[in-house]
């Protein structure tokens, strides 16, 4: 093979961003609901796989997708809200492996209702017009529409950070993810919190699966693969940090596109290397706390 | 779009769903042993696809056209009579699950014949089954190793083109027109393997350059990181040899990639399910093989029989490749079987090896050492202006006539004769 360049590093770097940022997207919200739920939301992936659908039926009824970026989230959510309610409340001080089965039970509900209602073969997804085609970044050529994604998960981060630091709401949704019992105590509604955590967490899954359709066509399956992939993710970031998903999926998605470079056949492999490895030296990952899972 | 969506969706639903309750009705039924013995005068064909999975509009296309020319055969009288059956599994391109099915096909339902597959590894695990039981499997899927004689036996017949021909066929068009310099993205199973060696061999003649070979698994979603590899590569020709969704989703970021303003693309295959999944502009301008397109029945009176006759039986609609293959495969089987006058093994084998037929592309015959169809390989391109219909897809380019000469000699599979 041809010798390394430096343009050719630095663009194969610039395509592990990319892929980074759709895996942290996905596991933002699932580490927003455990952090602050301690649910593991196994239907994460299938949250994820609805949005792509939902954004597929809006455009085939005629919207676009600038409508789907603010409807998709908008409908994801409601959906995770009903479920959150009707589902998983009812589980809540039971232990973290009812929750875990039956998000795990649900995800397979989903997948199979989207199956029925849309076929199994799934559908391409086309790239939004003014988006399509590539542009030169000095390195070379990369995907107009992977620039986008970079940048509407920075917004996305950037949002979610304001909300939880910045607003009075978010205090109490941090509050509540230390310690329930006193944020009760003090007369705050903890459950209508959760409810409203495990909205935002799906609204953000229904918002990856979004972004990711256009890179790859919506099929009933595309959450499975990313859930395990964003697990790691999510423990080597630390379970339940939202910085930790942030830096791990970035990370992930580097060494996934590094590995491409020298050893193509290695880079499925690499991710989980990397998590073995972290899980060695920093067992509980980046910036995760102990015994949350216990 | 909703229309086409949602409709597509539930016609194959509702098929499902009618099989899958006429088969649980009839497993409950108390009337089952009488049912079953009264279907026992029936001529079974077992058909294992990869209905779940990233070819699952290919394996669909399959299906439609097998149950055609099931029906065709009934319609027909069938063999005095005696009327005809597929019987449908989903094998999930998985080879332990298609032997599984397989061999419940051979001894539950005591299938006479086995037609199917779509996978150049998943057809092996069938092959072993059915070599091993002693039953007739057609194969409708691209294998080299099928051929050769450590996997064949006197009952593997293989209606599909080989990875041999067909990368033959799309090498010596390729590589004469559009450079030396190429490099290689390659699905890393069977079918990607025997695709690359093809391409290189005939590469051979061309004094074609290698530039490298990078290899994805199976049922891979994201190429954006061994695209910019590629691209630094600098070939004239990036050969993508992979398949079903891989394919879709590897032209469309390659498109995205802006590979296509200096690079020429080539397949080994083209399937016509993909495209028109994908859409135009993934596939636009990008060249390589397939065994059948509609469009030939300008050509020929039985490519046009055989699109009339899918038209007539789903909606207006035109067959693919793979639904050819479909076709192509349970149709010889059948017509073996009038032409023996019995389902009895050896007898069959022995009408398939003297047929001469002409069924849905122009003239074809099995190869009497490793059963391999003779057939012609057409040249494609994929294009995205002037499209008189959904299925106006490719362009033929170039026809490779029917002739062993593009095959492997029967000495270098490793046959006596």
């Amino acid at each position: 093979m041809a010798g390394l360049s430096f343009d050719l590093i630095a663009l194969q770097l610039f395509a592990g961003l990319a892929l980074g940022a759709i895996y942290v997207l996905f596991a933002i919200g699932l580490s927003l609901i455990f952090g602050m739920l301690t649910v593991v939301n196994f239907a994460h992936g299938a949250f994820y796989m609805v949005g792509a659908y939902v954004g597929l039926y809006l455009i085939s009824i005629g919207g676009n997708f600038w409508i789907c970026l603010v409807a998709v989230p908008i409908a994801i959510g409601l959906f995770g809200l009903a479920v959150e309610r009707v589902l998983i409340r009812p589980l809540y001080g039971r232990g973290i492996d009812y929750p875990l089965l039956l998000t795990f039970g649900l995800s397979y509900v989903m997948v199979e209702c989207v199956r029925i209602a849309f076929g199994k073969t799934g559908y391409p997804f086309d790239t939004p017009e003014v988006l399509q085609g590539a542009v030169d970044i000095g390195v070379g050529y990369f995907p107009l529409y992977r620039l986008f994604v970079i940048g509407a998960t920075a917004v996305v981060l950037l949002a979610l950070w304001l909300f939880l630091e910045k607003t009075s709401f978010g205090l109490i949704i941090r509050a509540g993810a230390r310690d329930p019992q006193i944020v009760r105590v003090l007369g705050v509604d903890v459950s209508k919190m959760w409810l409203i955590v495990f909205g935002i967490g799906t609204a953000i899954a229904g918002f990856a699966g979004l972004l990711a359709a256009p890179l790859q066509g919506a099929i009933p399956e595309m959450g499975g693969t990313i859930l395990a992939e964003a697990f790691v993710v999510t423990v080597v970031g630390g379970m339940g940090s939202i910085g930790g998903a942030v830096l791990a999926g970035l990370l992930v998605g580097v060494v996934v596109s590094m590995t491409s470079l020298f050893a193509p056949e290695m880079a499925k492999v690499s991710i989980f290397a990397l998590m073995a490895i972290v899980l060695i030296v920093r067992p509980q990952g980046f910036f995760g706390r102990a015994g949350l899972m216990s | 779009m909703t229309n086409k969506v949602t409709k597509a969706g539930s016609i194959s639903r509702r098929r499902l769903l009618t099989t899958a309750s006429a088969g649980a009705a009839l497993a409950v039924s108390p009337f089952r042993i009488n049912l079953l013995k009264a279907e026992e005068a029936a001529i079974k064909i077992g058909f294992p696809v990869p209905l779940t999975g990233p070819y699952g509009a290919e394996a669909q296309d399959q299906v439609r056209a097998g149950q055609l020319a099931v029906a065709q055969f009934n319609d027909a009288g069938g063999l005095n009579g005696r009327k005809a059956e597929l019987i449908v599994r989903d094998d999930r391109l998985n080879p332990g699950e298609a032997a599984t099915r397989t061999l419940e096909l051979v001894e539950k339902e005591k299938v006479n014949f086995v037609v199917g597959s779509l996978s150049a590894a998943v057809q092996l695990a069938i092959n072993n089954v059915t070599k091993e039981r002693g039953v007739i499997f057609n194969s409708i899927s691209q294998s080299d190793a099928i051929n050769e004689a450590a996997d064949f036996s006197k009952h593997t017949f293989h209606e599909a083109l080989n990875p041999h021909m067909t990368s033959g066929a799309v090498g010596r068009y390729a590589f004469a027109k559009f450079g030396k310099r190429v490099a290689f993205l390659t699905a890393d199973y069977a079918y990607g393997h025997e695709m690359v060696r093809g391409f290189l061999e005939v590469g051979k003649e061309f004094n074609v350059e290698n530039l490298g070979d990078i290899r994805h698994p199976l049922g891979t979603t994201d190429f954006s990181t061994l695209l910019p590899r590629l691209q630094a590569l600098k070939p004239d020709i990036l050969c993508i040899s992979n398949f079903g969704r891989d394919q879709q989703i590897a032209l469309k970021q390659a498109t995205d990639f802006g590979i296509k303003k200096s690079i020429q693309i080539i397949a080994p295959l083209l399937s016509h399910a993909s495209r028109v999944a994908a859409g135009p502009q993934a596939f636009e301008g990008v060249v390589g093989g397939c065994s059948f397109y509609w469009g030939i029945e300008d050509k020929f009176a039985s490519t046009k029989a055989f699109n009339d006759a899918f038209r007539k039986t789903y909606d207006g609609k035109l067959p693919t490749d793979y639904g050819a293959l479909g076709y192509g495969g349970v149709r010889t089987v059948l017509e073996a079987v009038k032409g023996a006058g019995s389902v009895e093994t050896d007898k069959v084998v022995a009408a398939l090896e003297a047929l001469k037929y002409d069924d849905y592309k122009g003239p074809q015959y099995y190869r009497k050492c490793d059963h391999q169809s003779v057939q012609s390989v057409l040249v494609i391109k994929s294009k995205s202006k002037d499209l008189r219909n959904e299925s106006d897809v490719f362009e033929v380019l170039s026809t490779e006539e029917p002739n062993e000469k593009n095959l492997r000699t029967c000495e270098a599979l490793g046959h006596k004769s």
